[in-house]
């Protein structure tokens, strides 16, 4: 035990541990909404499509992490409303449109960036490489902290402020548009919250993992509970939980003369974590409905008699 | 043309045309995101391979590949299978989770062999015409990825061709091919090989991303032009030819990445397509719609007027300078709307009455129909 209070209290691993903490919960908060409105891989398409966001904000001048962030929820979140645009007008399924502007939006950025490294060779485009593929997490500083709560504390708020308003928008749009909400605009702004959380997990954790932290929590919360408010609670405990133990058993591997990266540790415990809700959850889980077959079975047996 | 556009031109052109054939499938079958996260874990094929074999070259790597893109979907379906998590979700922890696998393994046992992240997520057309040649019996036939993904290209063509009748059914309606005694798991795993085969080839040129973009956005632009499989897919293809020519000028007029901007052009061409697609596209969308509120408009005319068609109140109701409060109209509307039914044959008007002519009555009674006399 001691060891890992050493680690937990080793001032250069705080800010990581800290970062991870916040991402993970943030994430889990609002994946518990993605994943019930089947929208999972939002975060996928939000974090390929902020590329051209990122690259826009630096060439207008942007220097400063949150201008930067910024941008990239900007493109993430228009790219997600043209998505709506084209499921609502029947123009496309949801799925082709989330995979086009996905892979338009990453294109694009693509070709910003390339301009970007020719009009500023050698600047801080080595920065925006960040945005893509996750820092070294071991390489968060107590300021980069600030993004996290400038923006990540705003979008948790709006999420308790607008709590009754996004259960009625997750579980029966219809019915919220008949009662009179202003069913399109919770939408964006629930989208809009989805965007922020994603954005700002990428350069901790990279464009790809970063969907885990959206879905993985989620997913492993829902095995426990029906209810929608234990559900996002449970999501963002255990997203933060796993976000420090993913640091902390990345940091534990490294020490051997092998780097272990931060962001894929992470996504596997909270893997680890889903898997293990599947298996072993009390009501929903795999090992239950096991349990529940085979005494029925017995139980069935027993009345007819057999041997 | 430079030599170097001529050649990059070529490798984009073959794998824009191996792509739009699967990708109509992919697109049609609801699957397009497995095909972003195949474009994701090839990663975990190429490094759980090289960690067996110790040789970068090997063709393991390729065969280790596409093993891992149907790995993918087979968890993804037993996932689904639990019904503890839905599709969308169980794509989502599948994909990240081999990406993370494949990045620590490369990372803690490969680190002198240098894995460029830009090159792996990028690709590199660019080196197209640095490719070493292909051979066939002798001849030089062309660059070695250009041929490999023509080859493949022609595959996929052939496969469409002569499964169409399996995919059309089984894409469609897959209770009745089961039933009829196709077999539509076979269909889709198939499927999903011949999709990561082509990533496969693919990744090379335009990295897995855009995969993506190659695959989904010239069957989505053809989706809009046509009801009709064996059409859908023509127009995909060609859709991908237009999209990677153009691409490929524009990249290199503009000295930027040629897999990102051929992205970008297919996305282009997508969105002129949903303006102008003569049926589904917005613009024809929104001038249907203007058309029918003008119809509209006559047709409620008609129907007010016959209402009160010698009725006493018939003066006041039936007078053009008093519609605007009857209907509840602008009065400039008033007049755009009478002088279209009069122009239709539908009412005449004499000073200020506007009365009914005989086909007007009739076009009133047929959509109101329920009218007295």
């Amino acid at each position: 035990m001691q060891p890992l209070l050493d680690l937990l209290g080793d001032p250069a691993l705080r800010p990581t541990l800290l970062a991870t903490a916040v991402l993970g919960a943030l994430s889990g908060g609002v994946g518990a909404f993605a994943v019930v409105r089947r929208q999972s891989l939002q975060g996928d398409v939000v974090s390929h499509a902020a590329l051209p966001g990122v690259a826009c904000a630096f060439w207008l001048g942007g220097r400063s992490e949150v201008v930067l962030i910024l941008g990239a929820a900007v493109s993430g979140w228009l790219a997600l409303a043209l998505v709506g645009g084209l499921v609502r007008r029947n123009l496309a399924p949801f799925d082709a449109a989330l995979a086009a502007m996905l892979a338009t939006f990453f294109g694009l950025g693509i070709v910003l960036m390339g301009g970007l490294q020719r009009a500023y060779p050698g600047t801080n485009a080595v920065r925006l490489q960040q945005y893509l593929f996750g820092a070294e997490a071991a390489t968060v500083r107590m300021a980069d902290l600030a993004p996290l709560v400038l923006l990540g504390g705003p979008a948790l708020l709006v999420l308790v402020a607008f709590w009754k308003e996004f259960k009625l928008l997750s579980f029966d749009p219809d019915f919220a548009a008949s009662l009179g909400f202003p069913v399109r605009r919770l939408d964006l702004l629930l989208t809009a919250v989805v965007v922020v959380a994603v954005v700002l997990g990428l350069q901790t954790v990279g464009v790809v993992l970063m969907s885990a932290l959206i879905v993985a929590p989620a997913a492993a919360a829902r095995q426990w509970t029906d209810r929608l408010g234990p559900l996002v609670l449970l999501a963002m405990t255990l997203g933060a939980a796993s976000g420090v133990a993913g640091t902390l058993l990345s940091h534990t591997l490294s020490e051997r003369g092998r780097a272990v990266p931060t962001g894929p540790t992470i996504v596997l415990t909270i893997t680890a974590v889903a898997l293990a809700s599947l298996a072993f959850a009390p009501r929903r889980g795999l090992l239950a409905a096991a349990v529940r077959r085979h005494l029925l079975r017995r139980r069935f047996l027993l009345k007819a008699g057999a041997p | 043309m430079s030599f170097a556009e001529r050649e990059a031109m070529l490798l984009v052109l073959v794998t824009a045309l191996a792509c739009a054939v699967p990708g109509v499938l992919l697109v049609l079958r609801r699957l397009a995101l497995i095909g972003d996260a195949i474009g994701h874990v090839l990663l975990f094929g190429v490094v759980g391979m090289y960690y067996l074999t110790g040789d970068l070259d090997s063709p393991w790597l390729v065969v280790g590949a596409v093993l891992s893109g149907v790995l993918t979907v087979a968890l993804v379906e037993l996932l689904e299978r639990t019904q503890l998590v839905r599709g969308d979700a169980a794509i989502g922890l599948v994909f990240p989770a081999l990406f993370s696998v494949g990045t620590l393994v490369a990372s803690m046992h490969f680190r002198d062999t240098h894995l460029d992240v830009d090159q792996v997520l990028l690709g590199h057309v660019e080196y197209a015409s640095s490719a070493p040649m292909a051979q066939l019996f002798g001849v030089p036939i062309g660059r070695r990825p250009t041929v490999a993904l023509a080859a493949l290209g022609l595959l996929n063509v052939g496969l469409a061709v002569v499964f169409f009748k399996e995919l059309k059914l089984t894409t469609f309606d897959a209770a009745l091919a089961a039933t009829l005694g196709f077999l539509p798991a076979l269909v889709h795993y198939g499927l999903m090989t011949v999709v990561s085969l082509t990533a496969v080839a693919a990744f090379d040129s335009v990295g897995p991303v855009l995969v993506v973009a190659f695959l989904v956005l010239p069957a989505l632009t053809a989706r809009l032009l046509s009801d009709r499989l064996h059409v859908v897919f023509l127009l995909s293809l060609a859709a991908a030819a237009v999209g990677a020519v153009l691409g490929v000028r524009a990249a290199f007029y503009f000295h930027t990445n040629t897999a990102g901007m051929v992205a970008v052009t297919l996305g282009v061409l997508y969105g002129v397509t949903l303006l102008v697609a003569p049926k589904r596209g917005l613009i024809a969308a929104e001038w249907q719609r203007f058309r029918r509120r003008r119809t509209f408009a006559e047709t409620v005319l008609t129907i007010h007027l016959a209402e009160h068609e010698d009725t006493p109140a018939e003066p006041d109701e039936s007078a053009f300078s008093g519609l605007h409060r009857h209907l509840d109209w602008q009065p400039a509307a008033v007049t755009g709307v009478v002088r279209r039914a009069e122009r239709h044959g539908l009412v005449t008007r004499t000073g200020d009455a506007l009365r009914l002519t005989p086909e007007g009555r009739r076009h009133a009674r047929e959509a109101f129909g329920h009218l007295p006399g």
